[in-house]
């Protein structure tokens, strides 16, 4: 098994904001600065490490019927930890963080990687893409938050920037525009992943698919 | 010489008008220009900048996207150059260039190009960029200058008066969907601050008549839009007990005017059937009227627009034709 590569596909290949679209909820919500970005990241690296070495260890233990329940309850069991640690060592972004801390229970990333990587492998090759997972998703929300913070507020890491002064979009802060800067931070790493584009659109995949009137079935990209 | 060599064989349609999106776009621009003028007459000569600024903008980034994808450059086509004036029209004559370049930038590339193009857009270019521009500067796009503020400034200082580089406490005004003291001849002539294209209604209602006439436009959703955004304010002022002028004044005041004639009737993001343009601008009206009195915003013209823009496949949808003489397909059997 290549150990190098269980690690390094997390990061860009198979990120898990970028390429496979999970947990877009905390990408979304605490992206509005690069600080929160990388402790949000960082706190979920932790309970991922740990929640995929304490799975993989009990892989061959836990009942095929109740591995849910046993997921969740290793996962919460490290949130807390977490919890508890930024509480007494990083209150300020213990607030700002607020119901997303918690809410790292049910990321699905930490499930997907426990359902689909930590209960089949051993050990080290689990801890490995529990860290490159992590520190991809890490990545991912720290790109976010400082384009924002940059463009929204003008600061980065709560420095301000002398020539972004006067010069914000607030848009950037706002919901609105981390959906937009999402969809560039995609287009531009799949870019980077040499990632071609389908060479036939359908509309399988479209919500729209039904209603669309311009019945694009098979439109060449 | 068989006969399929002296006929032209090809699928329908057969018969076709005359009218090529070129000449769309061109009668849309000329029915611009009265409002166009009344801006410039209103707000003077960097009214007009900002106007060939922004067009210039946009025709420069669709150029740039195009190239960039590879595809064939289409600025010719008008297109572009009339998102650029319709969004020119819906800034503040203040407004600093480098913002609209990025609301002009912003509308071409990411609302039109990004979404492949022209007739693939999800919503109106136009409107996309001036809500982008509303939401990131908040400040400088709700900055009014009084009518002809410029008298009596020098000719540099007319142009470079943007907002923030000078003073412009003392000539600025609110609009009059917020003070609500302007009177309806000044509405109707637009004597009054606003975005720069909005302010007029005589010259709107000239523009939108002439494309009702020239058949570009279908009457429906004008007549919709105003008409229910009309009825709701009548019904509004008896329930509260308000003056009847409430009635014109909020159909004159504001973008509605601008909006019902250039922004619900575009036919990329609009219903093409009748019944779902009637849907369309009563919807538009409705939302506009709740916007207006009851959310946090003085104006709702351009957010029930785009908003009824991203409704448009379902109303196409539910409104769909019957091709004629067409039997009710069979459900399929579960």
């Amino acid at each position: 098994m290549n150990y190098g590569k269980e690690f390094t596909k997390g990061l860009i290949r198979e990120n898990p904001v970028l390429v496979s679209l999970l947990g877009m909820c905390p990408t979304l919500a605490v992206t509005t600065g690069a600080f929160n970005g990388i402790g949000m990241g960082l706190s979920t690296t932790f309970v991922l490490i740990f929640s995929n070495l304490v799975i993989s260890l009990l892989r061959k233990i836990i009942p095929e019927q109740v591995k849910l329940p046993c997921y969740i309850v290793i996962i919460a069991t490290f949130v807390t930890l977490i919890q508890f640690l930024l509480h007494g060592f990083v209150p300020s972004l213990y607030t700002s963080l607020g119901a997303f801390l918690e809410l790292i229970t049910v990321n699905c990333i930490i499930l997907g990687r426990a359902e689909m990587f930590a209960s089949k492998n051993s050990l080290l090759p689990s801890l490995l893409d529990g860290a490159g997972m992590g520190l991809g998703f890490t990545l991912a929300l720290f790109l976010m938050g400082s384009i924002r913070e940059i463009f929204g507020s003008g600061s980065w890491f709560g420095l301000s920037i002398p020539f972004m002064q006067g010069h914000t979009m607030s848009l950037f802060v706002m919901p609105a525009g981390g959906f937009f800067v999402l969809g560039i931070v995609i287009a531009v790493v799949c870019r980077i992943a040499k990632k071609k584009p389908p060479k036939k659109l359908g509309c399988s995949a479209c919500p729209n698919a039904a209603a669309c009137r311009a019945n694009c079935e098979e439109v060449e990209a | 010489m068989s006969v399929l060599q002296i006929l032209t064989v090809s699928p329908s349609p057969h018969v076709r008008s005359g009218m090529t999106t070129q000449k769309i776009m061109g009668l849309v621009l000329l029915a611009l220009l009265p409002a166009a003028i009344s801006g410039v007459i209103v707000f003077g000569l960097r009214a007009l900048l900002l106007m060939l600024f922004c067009v210039a903008v946009c025709l420069a980034t669709e150029a740039v996207c195009q190239k960039l994808m590879k595809k064939p450059i289409t600025i010719t086509d008008g297109s572009a150059a009339l998102t650029g004036l319709l969004l020119a029209l819906n800034l503040p004559a203040t407004l600093p260039f480098w913002q609209a370049a990025i609301g002009c930038i912003f509308a071409i590339a990411v609302v039109k190009q990004l979404f492949g193009g022209l007739g693939c857009n999800f919503a109106n270019p136009a409107i996309t960029g001036r809500v982008f521009l509303l939401l990131s500067f908040a400040g400088d796009m709700t900055t009014w200058v009084k009518p002809f503020y410029y008298q009596g400034l020098s000719l540099g200082n007319m142009l470079s008066s943007s907002a923030g580089s000078m003073n412009l406490d003392a000539v600025t005004s609110a609009t009059p969907l917020v003070s609500g003291d302007a009177s309806l001849t000044a509405l109707f002539l637009g004597n009054v601050g606003g975005c720069i294209g909005e302010t007029s209604a005589l010259a709107l209602l000239l523009g939108g008549l002439f494309l009702i006439f020239t058949r570009v436009i279908s009457p429906s959703t004008p007549v919709a839009y105003l008409g229910s955004l009309g009825i709701l304010m009548f019904f509004y002022t008896l329930a509260t007990g308000g003056d009847w002028t409430a009635v014109p004044y909020a159909l004159l005041s504001g973008g509605v005017m601008i909006g019902a004639f250039f922004m619900a009737t575009d036919y990329v993001t609009t219903p093409i059937t009748t019944k779902g343009k009637w849907i369309f601008g009563i919807g538009c009206g409705i939302l506009t009227f709740v916007i207006r009195e009851f959310a946090s915003m003085p104006e709702g013209c351009s957010f029930s627009i785009l908003l009824m823009n991203l409704l448009t496949p379902y109303i196409d949808k539910l409104t769909m034709t019957k091709p004629l003489g067409a039997k009710k397909a069979k459900k399929e059997e579960a």
